[in-house]
């Protein structure tokens, strides 16, 4: 059953003929048998014990057969000397690390006394003696057999257990560098980063019995990285061969050798915590070197394992095809849900399941397979590298103490730490303990005070705090608080929720959650782990805030659901001990990211596909933006992310559509032009998207002779639609991105659109037509391009209307990014020039995910109700995003379905499975946990002004577009007159007249008054159809922070800055100087002021500003000097320059597409712009500040 | 005569609204709009007043949610990119289930109209015997 099941995958594989050569004769991937097999060879090949052990369980599994086991067998006591040399090293660990509770605890005993008796009987013993009760990690040969005999099932599991936690090793590498993310690609980062560590950084107490270890072996640091890269080399190879049952063995190793990588990641978080914690006793030259050593000693290994398995794949084959129908039958119900889940598979997922070796997990580890026990403790001696790693990652962050990045990193060494220290001891009443403290009736009364402190709006004038506003902390214990989600990835509006639907309806805020699931994250626990613990009803991923029952079960945070820890889990990677599910990293990071196995494909991952769009009419010409966008990415081809498998492809359209044959070998592109745009085809089928390995010379070529090529033409049509329509036609079979640049309104073929903008109703305040799409065309192509994971992103650079309000829907729905360019001309508009190279620049080298689900779960009682962003929504909580970028944000609307009230907690959990650019399906969970309140002032404390703000700036042009824009902007005062009124009748106790809010929210009214003086809201002032819908979709799309800087600027002084509060930073010192209101009166002219915009900076400089300032900063000799159109900060080496522009990067470091500067002098005409954005001053029709608040106050009293 | 054309409309009317109930509950949007439009016609022409009032607005209501759809090229009605937020979702639950409601409490009405349409012909040749 299985293989069938497998068979129509692979027949999905077919759909990219193109990438692999295996794909017809040999299926790519295979979920079933042939993954045992990998698994098991490995091991035997692998000389290197840990994953020996995880091999041979999986053997027993499939195969009942006597000769497999005497295979296994063998393999096993090979592995097995090496197993305890290796755990005699690793004892190393323990002892440093945690070495006082290393010894109460029990599971860690057994381990310890293991590795000091002699290799073979001390484990035999220890492990029959678990294995009656406790189940311990090993099994003796001899019991593990009798397991197996009895069931099958968990033989998959240990199979598929084994092959990830062997395999680990010399994926470590990639994943560190993944992490360290900055600069280089992923998996070559890591490589870099660890090169350049100072050793000081990297000491751990890990590291250093790893190093011990490593010594073995005589692997160099260097050999990291090509080892890496021989990986992926095989992966290659194995695919190339792939055909019949060997060939079978030979893909699975490929997702071997995925898999690896991915676990020394997770350890990473450990490393660091230990770090953190542990404090380097050992010298910092140990870490480094033993990292590397054990991932280069692995490589061997697995190079050897590999040959090994091609010889023993076939004869396991053999003896397994008895033992094959039980498997396929085994695998039931759970694998499926899986598929539904996070496969997100329609039709697919059922074959997937069927496939799938998991099935029976859980019920497999309860069952008590041992074997899997075994492997781990084997893996401790890998994951000594991702120790060091880790350690490396915390040293290297360039910011330290400001930064989000730093309040990830706390909690888990403290986790480590001290507190993991005292559960140690006492693993399981701590978490119980945690839970029952969880209530969120901790808090700190100062704060609450503070928080609720009435405040008079029209008393108090100097509302904004010195510093940007944070999220509010959940009034969660300290315990939770520390592993809590970054607010800066998910966050919700109240972060106290009410208890009941009432209560929020009272309480007239918004719920909702604040998402920004793919952003670039400096440190991010990669787990490799055979088995996904998830919840067995909701299918929650286990988190932080489950509670641990006892040592075998845990509690559902999201159903309630009792559901058990299966075996794999208990054993715990950090202190290589077993019996602390509790401690395994999983549960102590609120965001991880699992390596998927098979079960969460269907279809083998996709590679790295992009194709770009571009339109080359005369008016394209005139702007002159394709010599820029060539040149941009002739420098980042090499930087785009992907691998070995990248594939490329360019069509250039105007009144028709020219294809370009790019297949190695030719000594130069060729161009295919199709007339016939009324009904499109593809002119060849195997040479328009070409591998850009292969192919790059050519490429390259294209890139350079294509801004000469169109430069005379004469055509001003384009034929937009037709194009993507090709688009669409020849990225069908692989998913991908499509890159579309376009100019102008569409005027031929399908979707071609007609002007809908009256220039005289630019400014008029009766309401602003045209906001919706003029056709279904776009939505249309979209939701078929997101059926075939296409992305499609949109830059629009056009100086006429060109419809983006029905444009943009073509990636509304594929889940791509909107740019606009307005009035670009490459001489006429330098800034817009700029902007347009800069975010070339992060477009194409930013990460990218693949054929992308995101699933968010929330706590029973709590449901979704909306959801903002742009995504197709396949269920009521399944998003499907054909690509995922780290710069766009997600909002969803929540509503409250059942009382709250019989848990003190509510969490949310949004997992995102994804296919990164090297062809690994992955699956980012983020969770956010948060106190459940019953009192009205409860749910105020926690009110989140940021979040509210967002999430109705989102619902507001949810409103614009479905009804109108006058609505839209009366439901938004009505949002602070309502809320206003609630909090005064529900505190009584309230004599004071005026308006009156709690000191948390004191920014609300201010805020929305910004927000309806934005582009997308305002009325009155006279706004271009297309600037207005594209402000829209920002809304709809930036993660919280950026808008909130667009909506509400940060305004600073910068000619008085002190060093007061100033942060230190490695070697440079960011002032911080205090946020200004953005009015008019706070400036001044002898000053000199900085406007962050998120996107742009303004540089405002007075009239009579410091002369020494001028000259110190600009390089001008005085104000009459300044050029009017300055946009950058000249890199002047005097103290004040220095101080300005390390404030100028610290602001620029967080945010992905850096901001523009422009320097604004006090009497140009620049000026417009930069007062604009002073939403508390009047300007044009609409009011100021003062003037909003007493407007609420009439309207409250109505 | 016995069976007039009223009787037949109520007669086809009771068929059709059969049908219209399990279109409304699998939201069969087109034919149930045509089939409803369909027999408002029929009574109109079997000049069946009350039968017509009764119905109009159901028919009003179809014609503006037609008319207020979403921008798509072909027929249909639910927008498959917005239908899945809850408020819509329970918008569209909600109307199925209140023309459920119509349509049952309308199928009898044309059962007993239907019976007492043909039995009031019916009738006076009973009183000419």
């Amino acid at each position: 059953m299985s293989a069938p099941g497998y068979t129509n995958l692979n027949s999905s594989a077919g759909y990219n003929p193109n990438s692999t050569p295996n794909g017809g004769a040999a299926p790519p991937r295979q979920n079933g048998p042939l993954q045992n097999y990998p698994s098991m060879y490995p091991p035997t090949g692998y000389y290197s014990a840990p994953p020996q052990h995880q091999s041979y369980p999986t053997i027993p599994g499939q195969n009942i057969s006597a000769p497999s086991k005497a295979i296994t067998n063998s393999a096993h006591s090979i592995d097995y000397y090496w197993n305890n040399h290796q755990q005699q090293q690793q004892q190393h660990l323990p002892q440093h690390h945690v070495a006082p509770s290393y010894s109460t605890g029990p599971p860690s005993q057994p381990y310890a006394s293991i590795p000091s008796s002699a290799p073979p009987s001390s484990n035999a013993q220890y492990i029959q003696q678990p294995f009656q009760q406790q189940q311990p990690p090993f099994a003796p040969p001899g019991s593990y057999y009798g397991q197996q005999s009895y069931q099958a099932p968990p033989a998959q599991l240990h199979q598929q257990q084994h092959s990830s936690l062997a395999l680990a090793p010399a994926p470590i590498h990639p994943n560190v560098s993944y992490l360290s993310a900055p600069g280089s690609s992923q998996h070559g980062t890591l490589s870099s980063s660890q090169s350049p560590s100072t050793p000081g950084a990297m000491t751990t107490q890990v590291g250093a019995p790893l190093h011990q270890y490593s010594s073995t072996p005589p692997p160099s640091s260097t050999a990291l990285q090509p080892r890496y890269n021989t990986s992926a080399h095989a992966q290659i190879t194995a695919t190339v061969n792939g055909k019949g049952s060997t060939a079978g063995v030979q893909n699975n190793i490929h997702p071997y050798y995925d898999q690896s990588p991915p676990a020394p990641g997770s350890y990473e978080s450990y490393s660091g915590g230990a770090q953190s914690s542990g404090d380097v006793d050992q010298p910092p030259s140990g870490t480094p070197t033993a990292s590397v050593h054990s991932s280069p000693g692995h490589h061997q290994g697995m190079q050897y394992g590999y040959v090994a398995n091609s010889g023993a794949s076939s004869a396991s084959a053999a003896t397994s095809g008895p033992a094959e129908p039980p498997l396929s039958s085994s695998s039931d119900d759970d694998e499926e849900e899986d598929e539904d889940e996070e496969a997100g598979g329609d039709t697919s997922s059922s074959s997937t399941g069927s496939a799938s070796p998991l099935p029976n997990n859980y019920d497999s580890l309860e069952g008590g397979s041992y074997p899997d026990s075994m492997p781990p403790s084997n893996d401790m001696t890998n994951q000594a590298p991702p120790y060091g790693n880790y350690g490396y990652h915390n040293t290297q962050s360039t910011y330290q103490p400001g930064l989000d990045t730093h309040a990830d990193s706390p909690p888990s060494q403290n986790l480590y730490g001290q507190p993991g220290y005292q559960q140690y001891a006492q693993p399981f009443p701590n978490f119980s303990q945690l839970s029952a403290a969880l209530g969120g009736l901790s808090g700190v009364p100062e704060l609450e005070v503070e928080a609720l402190r009435p405040v008079n709006l029209l008393q108090e004038r100097n509302l904004l705090p010195p510093r940007p506003l944070e999220a509010p902390e959940p009034n969660l214990s300290p315990d939770l608080k520390k592993v809590n989600c970054s607010p800066q990835t998910f966050r919700c509006t109240l972060s106290s929720i009410p208890q009941t639907q009432a209560l929020l309806n009272k309480a007239r805020l918004p719920l909702g959650l604040l998402l920004h699931p793919f952003r670039d994250l400096q440190q991010l626990p990669v787990i490799t782990s055979n088995t996904i613990v998830r919840c067995r009803s909701c299918r929650t991923y286990i988190n932080p805030f489950v509670t641990f029952l006892d040592q075998r079960r845990w509690k559902c945070n999201l159903c309630y659901r009792v559901n058990d820890v299966p075996d794999e889990f208990m054993y715990n990677p950090v202190t290589r001990s077993y019996g602390e599910p509790h401690k395994r990293p999983e549960v102590q990071n609120s965001t991880v990211e699992f390596i998927a196995s098979s079960d969460y494909m269907l279809r083998p991952p996709q590679p790295a596909v992009y194709l770009f769009v571009l339109d080359v009419s005369h008016n394209a010409v005139e702007a002159g933006y394709l010599k820029y966008f060539c040149d941009a990415l002739l420098e980042n081809l090499d930087k785009m992310p992907g691998d070995a498998r990248t594939r490329v492809g360019f069509l250039t359209f105007d009144s028709t559509i020219h294809f370009y044959n790019l297949r190695e070998g030719l000594s130069q592109p060729q161009m295919l032009v199709v007339s016939d745009i009324d009904d499109i085809f593809i002119p060849s089928h195997d040479s328009l998207m070409v591998n850009l390995k292969e192919s790059k010379e050519l490429v390259k070529e294209l890139l350079t002779s294509l801004p000469a090529m169109f430069s005379q033409t004469r055509e001003t049509h384009s034929a937009l639609g037709p194009a993507l329509q090709a688009a669409f036609k020849l990225m069908s079979p692989t998913g991908g991105r499509v890159t579309v640049f376009q100019t102008q309104l569409p005027t031929l073929g399908a979707g071609k659109l007609q002007s809908r903008e009256d220039p005289n109703q630019r400014s008029g305040t009766k309401g602003v037509q045209h906001l919706g799409p003029a056709t279904d065309f776009y939505k249309k192509l979209a939701l078929d391009c997101s059926g075939q994971q296409i992305g499609v992103d949109f830059f629009l650079l056009s100086s006429q209307y060109s419809d983006l309000a029905s444009l943009a829907c073509i990636s509304k729905y594929s889940a791509g990014s909107v740019f606009y360019y307005p009035s670009f001309h490459y001489i006429h508009n330098p800034a817009q020039l700029e902007k347009f190279q800069k975010d070339l620049d992060r477009y194409l080298t930013r990460k990218i995910g693949f054929e992308a689900v995101m699933r968010i779960r929330c706590t029973k009682g709590l449901s979704i109700h909306t959801f903002h962003g742009n995504f197709f929504v396949r269920s009521t909580d399944l998003l499907s995003l054909a690509n995922v970028n780290p710069d766009s944000g997600f909002a969803v609307q929540m509503s409250i379905d059942n009382s709250l009230a019989d848990s003190s907690l509510a969490c949310f959990q949004a997992a995102l499975l994804y296919t990164s650019s090297k062809g690994k399906r992955r699956i980012r969970v983020h969770t956010l946990c948060l106190p459940v309140v019953s009192q009205l002032t409860d749910v105020y404390i926690g009110a989140d002004v940021q979040a509210v703000t967002c999430l109705l700036a989102n619902m507001a042009i949810d409103r614009s577009i479905s009804s109108s824009l006058s609505d839209a902007r009366d439901a938004l005062v009505n949002a602070v007159v309502d809320f206003v009124s609630a909090y005064k009748s529900s505190v009584s106790n309230l004599q004071q007249s005026g308006l009156v809010v709690p000191a948390v929210m004191r920014l609300f009214p201010l805020y929305i008054l910004a927000l309806l003086k934005q582009k997308a809201l305002r009325t009155g002032t006279s706004t271009r159809l297309d600037e207005r819908v594209f402000a829209m979709c920002e809304f709809k799309t930036q993660p919280l922070q950026q808008l909130m800087r667009m909506v509400h600027p940060d305004l600073y002084r910068l000619d008085n800055m002190s060093d007061q509060g100033a942060l230190h930073l490695n070697d440079s010192i960011v002032p911080q100087p205090h946020l200004l209101h953005l009015s008019a009166e706070r400036l001044s002219r002898d000053g000199a002021f900085l406007m962050d915009c998120g996107n742009v900076f303004f540089l405002w400089i007075g009239k009579s500003c410091n002369e020494m300032f001028i000259r110190d900063v600009l390089g001008c000799p005085s104000y009459a000097s300044i050029p009017p159109n300055m946009s950058h900060i000249p890199e002047l080496q005097t103290p004040l320059s220095e101080r300005l522009r390390a404030f100028l990067d610290w602001l620029q470091d967080n945010r992905a597409f850096s901001a523009s500067i422009h320097v604004v002098k006090d009497d140009a005409s620049a000026k417009a712009t930069f007062f604009q954005h002073l939403v508390e001053d009047r300007c044009d029709s609409a009011s100021s500040y003062s003037e909003f608040l007493q407007h609420i106050q009439q309207q409250m009293s109505k | 005569m016995a069976f007039t054309f009223a009787a037949f409309c109520y007669m086809l009317a009771l068929l059709l609204t059969a049908a219209l109930i399990f279109f409304a509950i699998w939201h069969l949007v087109l034919p149930e709009y045509l089939i409803h439009f369909f027999f408002c016609v029929m009574f109109l022409c079997a000049t069946e007043w009350l039968t017509l009032t009764l119905n109009l607005p159901l028919l009003a209501y179809h014609v503006w949610r037609y008319t207020s759809r979403p921008v798509m090229s072909g027929p249909g009605l639910y927008d498959p990119t917005t239908i899945m937020n809850a408020d819509i979702l329970a918008y569209c639950q909600k109307e199925g289930w209140c023309k459920l409601a119509f349509y049952l409490l309308s199928f009898f009405y044309y059962l007993y109209g239907y019976v007492f349409s043909s039995s009031r012909l019916f009738t006076p040749d009973y009183f000419l015997i």
